[in-house]
């Protein structure tokens, strides 16, 4: 499941000032308190250290284990980490009631879904004191305006990776329609129902706003134009080690990955198609119910800060949602366009679909069909 | 004399050598129940409700829908047709297991045979070796199986001195290799200890009285281990109809068995209901194939007594 992880960012946000009496409605505060004494001491004054430990709930091999030491070192907070392969299982797990956990990691449409179900604490993260160094662009996004529930994390778009020197036909591909028509061998698709589904609708005209349409003609082209596709690979794990062993050439794939892949064999390349590519962000937030309430919002105020930031980009391999983390990152990843957005390419990029049920429902449909008929 | 007879009258009052309280039997009785029962049950019960218009789980409003959908599909262009697509699914899960079952069959009758000719040390160190892929686990055999067969693995690198071409990973050819090699063991083993018990000289009696080699088989060493073999064919057969890994890691996400249409529907389609009728369906086919099975067994078995 390594890829797995680095397949959402997630955006967090949360701070509020106001915060304060959310908090006490919520009922973790007192075994908060007693996670972090000092914490609550002086009220209006952001605590930097406490104790006991913080529960966090994260997509599998997604931050350095070394940079949890770090935040131990600094903060005297032990950090217990649990990992999970899908915002799915992170839904059901916490919908199933499961609590003990202070700190969790869900994508953008994860997030609004969360907020609505009332499963995260509106703890004002853009009041934190870290809070200022939010992204503008990140600040007011769909599912969190204002960041009061989650702070951004790591973000990133899915288009091609294609490896230019063994396939030549790669130069020919500029658009999602090239790439489910190219008809090559050795081509590898994500096994993720949401972004082969969006990628066929823009191949077949849909735009960028109008991807959970719930028009059926438009799924049927889609469901028309994926019939003709067949690759050898419909997996989202081990794309990485399949592109740079040369057992597949074009893949669609995340840019994080796409960027490792580079990192080996600079043939390498991403490619933006031109009808669009989507955004998805992870972001870091605090369920109901979390024990640690305060050593959560020191976690997550820790994570806002640039340097940390940057290390988190270093090993994850994509851009992160905090100013000034450039400063701190490899020189391969800042320069590499993959991870960072060209600025003729910004226009591509629009938000994952959040769609409602019933444009859900086409998705699968038109995914199912296709996986079946393999 | 009379110490000898009066010593099984008192052990009757106690009970029978070996035979212990069946209170003893409560404890994993109940565990076997909630275990199994309660989880089944979850299934059956969520397979008529419907599915929430957000998040995970189910909403309680009775329906058949479900059950509906997996044989009658509303298409994208309004028109409503036979849905063959989960049928498909269940014939290729169904295919691939008897695929399995009958490979690991012919593998097996040979192996237990020879092992379970060899003295008793080395038939100890030989089923111990039978058992020695049970020591990891089996995500990490599936893995190294995938290493084994891809196409730069050592077999594609051997038979590429040979200009053969090898490539079967993620193709369905992939998809049954691993699963008969995981399940192998689970015929092979009962296969043994049928063998074990069988008495060669029955078979040496047989040649003395000028059966030939093939009529020895027939006659009388497959009759004796028939019910290993039967027992193998339902340890591997039903596990290898829910069969994950094998097809989601070496089929290259391509060849679905009905385990991966289930996983999918619990996991990204979000839709637990439709997901535990799946699941249903699959629960009652196997359980028919049991019934069959314990049929065609017992019609043997009845045969063999009135012989």
């Amino acid at each position: 499941m390594a890829s797995n992880k680095k397949r959402r960012a997630s955006y967090v946000a949360a701070l509020a000032a106001a915060s304060a009496l959310l908090l006490s409605a919520c009922g973790g505060e007192t075994t908060a308190d007693s996670g972090a004494g000092e914490a609550t001491a002086a009220a209006g004054e952001f605590p930097t250290t406490g104790s006991g430990v913080v529960n966090l709930y994260n997509w599998t091999d997604y931050i350095d284990p070394e940079e949890l030491k770090r935040f131990t070192a600094e903060t005297g907070i032990e950090v217990i980490l649990d990992t999970y392969d899908s915002n799915e299982t992170l839904l059901a797990k916490l919908q199933s009631g499961a609590t003990g956990y202070d700190v969790i990691v869900p994508s953008d449409y994860m997030v609004q879904q969360m907020i609505e179900l009332n499963l995260l604490q509106n703890v004002g993260v853009a009041s934190f004191p870290n809070g200022k160094n939010i992204k503008p662009d990140l600040v007011d996004v769909y599912w969190d305006p204002g960041r009061n529930y989650t702070a951004p994390w790591n973000y990133g778009t899915t288009g091609i990776a294609c490896n230019f020197a063994a396939e030549p036909e790669c130069a020919n591909i500029k658009s999602w329609k090239d790439y489910f028509t190219a008809g090559l061998p050795k081509m590898d698709s994500l096994k993720d129902q949401v972004e082969v589904v969006s990628a066929a609708l823009r191949a077949t005209g849909v735009g960028k706003d109008d991807l959970c349409t719930t028009d059926k003609a438009k799924y049927l082209a889609a469901e028309e134009l994926l019939a003709g596709f067949k690759p050898a690979v419909i997996e989202s794990d081990g794309g990485i080690e399949r592109v740079t062993a040369g057992t597949s050439n074009v893949r669609h794939a995340w840019n994080g990955s796409t960027h490792r892949m580079t990192v080996e064999n600079p043939d390498v390349q991403y490619i933006y198609p031109s009808e669009g590519v989507n955004l998805w962000a992870d972001n870091l937030a605090i369920p109901v119910g979390a024990p640690n309430l305060d050593n959560a919002k020191i976690f997550i105020n820790w994570m806002m800060d640039p340097e940390a930031a940057g290390r988190q980009s270093n090993f994850s391999g994509y851009d992160n949602g905090i100013t000034g983390s450039d400063a701190f990152m490899d020189e391969a990843l800042k320069t590499d366009p993959a991870v960072v957005v060209p600025a003729d390419k910004q226009a591509l990029i629009s938000p994952l679909p959040n769609c409602g049920e019933e444009a859900r429902e086409l998705y699968t449909q038109v995914f199912t069909t296709w996986t079946t008929s393999q | 004399m009379t110490a000898v007879t009066t010593t099984p009258k008192k052990q009757a009052q106690r009970g029978r050598p070996g035979q212990s309280s069946p209170k003893l039997a409560y404890l994993p009785i109940i565990f076997l129940a909630f275990a199994i029962g309660v989880p089944l049950l979850i299934i059956v019960v969520y397979s008529f409700l419907e599915k929430p218009s957000q998040g995970t789980g189910v909403k309680w409003v009775f329906t058949l829908e479900n059950y509906k959908a997996l044989f009658i599909q509303e298409k994208l262009d309004g028109t409503t047709a036979l849905d063959t697509r989960y049928i498909k699914v269940l014939w290729t899960s169904f295919y691939y297991s008897l695929l399995t079952t009958v490979v690991t069959l012919v593998l097996s009758i040979p192996v237990a045979m020879w092992i379970a000719t060899r003295d008793a040390r080395k038939r100890n160190l030989l089923v111990a070796l039978v058992t020695l892929p049970f020591w990891i686990s089996i995500l990490i055999r599936t893995y190294g199986m995938r290493q084994i067969v891809a196409d730069e693995g050592p077999i594609g690198k051997f038979l590429g001195i040979f200009n053969i071409e090898w490539s079967i990973l993620y193709s369905p050819p992939a998809t049954i290799l691993g699963l008969i090699y995981v399940f192998l063991p689970f015929m092979i083993l009962p296969i043994y200890a049928s063998a074990e018990r069988f008495d060669f000289r029955l078979a040496e009696a047989a040649y003395d009285l000028g059966a030939k080699r093939m009529t020895v088989v027939r006659r009388i060493i497959l009759p004796s281990i028939r019910p290993g073999v039967i027992s193998g064919i339902a340890l591997v057969f039903i596990p290898a109809l829910g069969s994950f890994l094998q097809s989601d890691m070496l089929g290259g996400g391509k060849t679905n068995m009905v385990a991966n249409v289930i996983a999918n529907n619990f996991g990204q389609a979000r839709n637990w209901p439709f997901g535990s009728a799946l699941a249903v369906l699959l629960i009652v086919l196997t359980l028919l194939f049991v019934l069959i099975m314990q049929g065609a067994a017992q019609r043997r078995g009845d045969k063999v007594e009135l012989v």
